[in-house]
C-alpha cells in the first residue's frame, strides 16, 4: 500500500511524525484529505484538527492546530502548526501591548544617561565580577 | 565569653544562606535541563520552516518578498534577550556589553536603532538610554510560549515593512556549555533563509492562496520562532549561569563558616582558660 510521510511540528516541539495511509488538515479555504502522490501544494491552515489515519492501520489519530502552514510534496506531507490562535485583530492587539508596555517603562524611568555612561557602567560591573571572582579562587588566610 | 554570641549568629545566618544558595543551585540545575530538552524541540521546527521557505523560493525565483530584500542601513532595530532575574552572574552584562558594542557600531555609520527588550533586566537597563524602545516584554517565566512573541515580534516586523527599521538583529546569549554562555547576534530580517543548493528537488506547487501571502505567513511565523529559540536559549544560560553563581556562592558560604567556626572556638577556649587562671588565682590567694 503506498503511504505518505507526514511530520506535525510546531515552534515548541514534535507533535507527530511517521507514515500514513491518508490525512485530512483544516487548510484555509476548507478541508482536504491527502492521499499518497498528491500533487505538490502549499497553503495555511486555519484552527481546526488534522486527522491521521496511520499506515499500519489502527485508530485515526486527531491533533489541534491553531492554525499555520501545510506544505505537501508527493512523498511527505509537512504541517507547521500554531500553538497559539492567530488573527489579524488578535495580533494587532498583542503588538499594541507590547508598544504600550514599552511607552510605560520608558515614562517610569527617572534618569537618562548616554550611551559611553552605560558602558562605562558595564564594564565596572565586569571588573567587579571578575575581582570577585579571582577573591574566591586565591584561599584566605 | 567576647563576641562568642555574635559570632555564632553569623555562622547560624551564613547558614541558611547556604541552604537557600545550595537549594537555588539544585532548582537552577533542574530548570536548566528542561530548559535544554525545549531548546532541542524547537529545533525540527526551525528546520521544516526553512526547507518550505527554501522550496517556496526555489519556485518563485521572481518574487522577491520585501523581508528577503537587502537595502540601504539607515536605522536598525534590535530585539535584546535578557533575563528577568538577577543572580545569574555576568550574563545579562555580558549580553548588554555585546548590545551597546551593536548600537555604537551602527551608530558610528550613521544609522539611528531601535531596541525591542525582552526580559525585565534588559528593560531597566536600557530605559535609561536615550534610545527609542519600541517594544517590550517582560515576566515571560522559565517557560516561554511563542504565543508571548507574537505581539513584540510584530511590532518589528512592522516596522520593517514601513521602511523605519532596515535591518533587525536578535541579541540573545547562546549556550556553549555549563560554564559557559557567550552573547551572539543574529541576523532576522532580510531574511537569511535560503541556501538553494541543498535543495535539489523542485516542485510546481499549487498555492492557496497566493505565493506571496504564503511566504508573509511563513517569514513572520519563521522570524518568530527564530525569537522563540533566542528566548528558550536563553533560559537554559540563564539556569546554567545561575547554577555556577549559586555554586561559588554555596562553597563561599562554606569557607566563611570554617573560618567562623575556628574563631568562635579560639573564642571559647580563651574565655574557658581566663576562667581557670581566675579561678586558680582566686584559689592561690585564700
Amino acid at each position: 500500500m503506498a503511504t505518505i510521510h507526514v511530520d506535525i511540528v510546531s515552534a515548541e516541539g514534535q507533535i507527530y511524525s511517521g507514515k500514513a495511509a491518508m490525512v485530512f488538515v483544516p487548510a484555509v479555504q476548507g478541508e482536504i484529505g491527502i492521499a499518497p502522490r498528491h500533487a505538490p501544494l502549499l497553503t495555511t491552515l486555519k484552527a481546526g484538527e488534522v486527522r491521521v489515519q496511520p499506515a499500519e492501520g489502527g485508530d485515526e489519530l486527531g491533533f489541534y492546530v491553531g492554525g499555520g502552514a501545510l506544505e505537501i510534496q508527493p512523498q511527505r506531507v509537512t504541517v507547521l502548526a500554531d500553538t497559539a490562535m492567530r488573527a489579524k485583530d488578535i495580533d494587532e492587539a498583542a503588538a499594541q501591548a507590547a508598544k504600550q508596555r514599552a511607552e510605560e517603562a520608558l515614562k517610569n524611568a527617572k534618569d537618562q544617561i548616554e550611551l559611553a555612561e552605560a558602558q562605562a557602567e558595564l564594564a565596572r560591573a565586569a571588573a567587579q565580577f571578575k575581582a570577585l571572582q579571582r577573591l574566591r579562587k586565591t584561599p584566605t588566610a | 565569653m567576647p563576641g562568642a554570641k555574635e559570632i555564632r549568629g553569623k555562622i547560624a545566618s551564613i547558614k541558611s544562606t547556604q541552604k537557600i544558595t545550595k537549594a537555588m543551585e539544585m532548582v537552577a540545575a533542574s530548570k536548566m535541563r528542561k530548559a535544554q530538552d525545549r531548546m532541542r524541540a524547537a529545533r525540527p521546527y526551525a528546520e521544516k520552516m526553512h526547507d518550505v521557505i527554501g522550496h517556496l523560493r526555489l519556485a518563485n525565483p521572481d518574487y522577491r518578498h520585501p523581508w528577503l530584500v537587502e537595502r540601504p542601513v539607515k536605522s536598525v532595530g534590535l530585539i535584546v534577550i535578557s533575563t528577568d532575574r538577577g543572580l545569574a552572574g555576568s550574563l545579562n552584562v555580558n549580553v548588554f556589553k555585546q548590545a551597546l558594542t551593536t548600537i555604537r557600531e551602527w551608530q558610528g555609520q550613521g544609522a539611528q536603532v531601535q531596541l525591542c527588550l525582552v526580559g525585565s533586566k534588559g528593560l531597566q537597563f536600557f530605559r535609561r538610554l536615550k534610545l527609542p524602545i519600541a517594544a517590550s516584554i517582560t515576566h515571560l517565566g522559565d517557560r516561554p510560549h511563542v504565543a508571548d512573541f507574537i505581539g513584540t515580534v510584530k511590532v518589528m516586523l512592522d516596522a520593517y515593512s514601513e521602511g523605519k527599521i532596515d535591518r533587525l538583529y536578535l541579541i540573545n546569549a547562546e549556550f556553549v556549555n555549563t560554564m559557559s554562555q557567550k552573547p551572539v547576534v543574529r541576523q532576522l530580517l532580510p531574511a537569511e533563509v535560503v541556501k538553494s543548493a541543498d535543495l535539489q528537488e523542485r516542485w510546481e506547487y499549487i498555492y492557496e492562496p497566493s505565493a506571496a501571502e504564503l511566504m508573509e505567513g511563513l517569514l513572520m511565523r519563521y522570524v518568530e520562532s527564530q525569537v522563540y529559540r533566542g528566548a528558550v536559549e536563553n533560559v537554559a544560560c540563564e539556569m546554567a549561569a545561575r547554577m555556577v553563581a549559586m555554586k561559588s556562592a554555596t562553597d563561599n558560604a562554606g569557607k566563611l563558616i570554617d573560618e567562623l567556626q575556628l574563631i568562635y572556638n579560639k573564642a571559647r577556649q580563651a574565655a574557658i582558660t581566663k576562667e581557670i587562671s581566675e579561678i586558680v588565682g582566686g584559689a592561690a590567694a585564700v
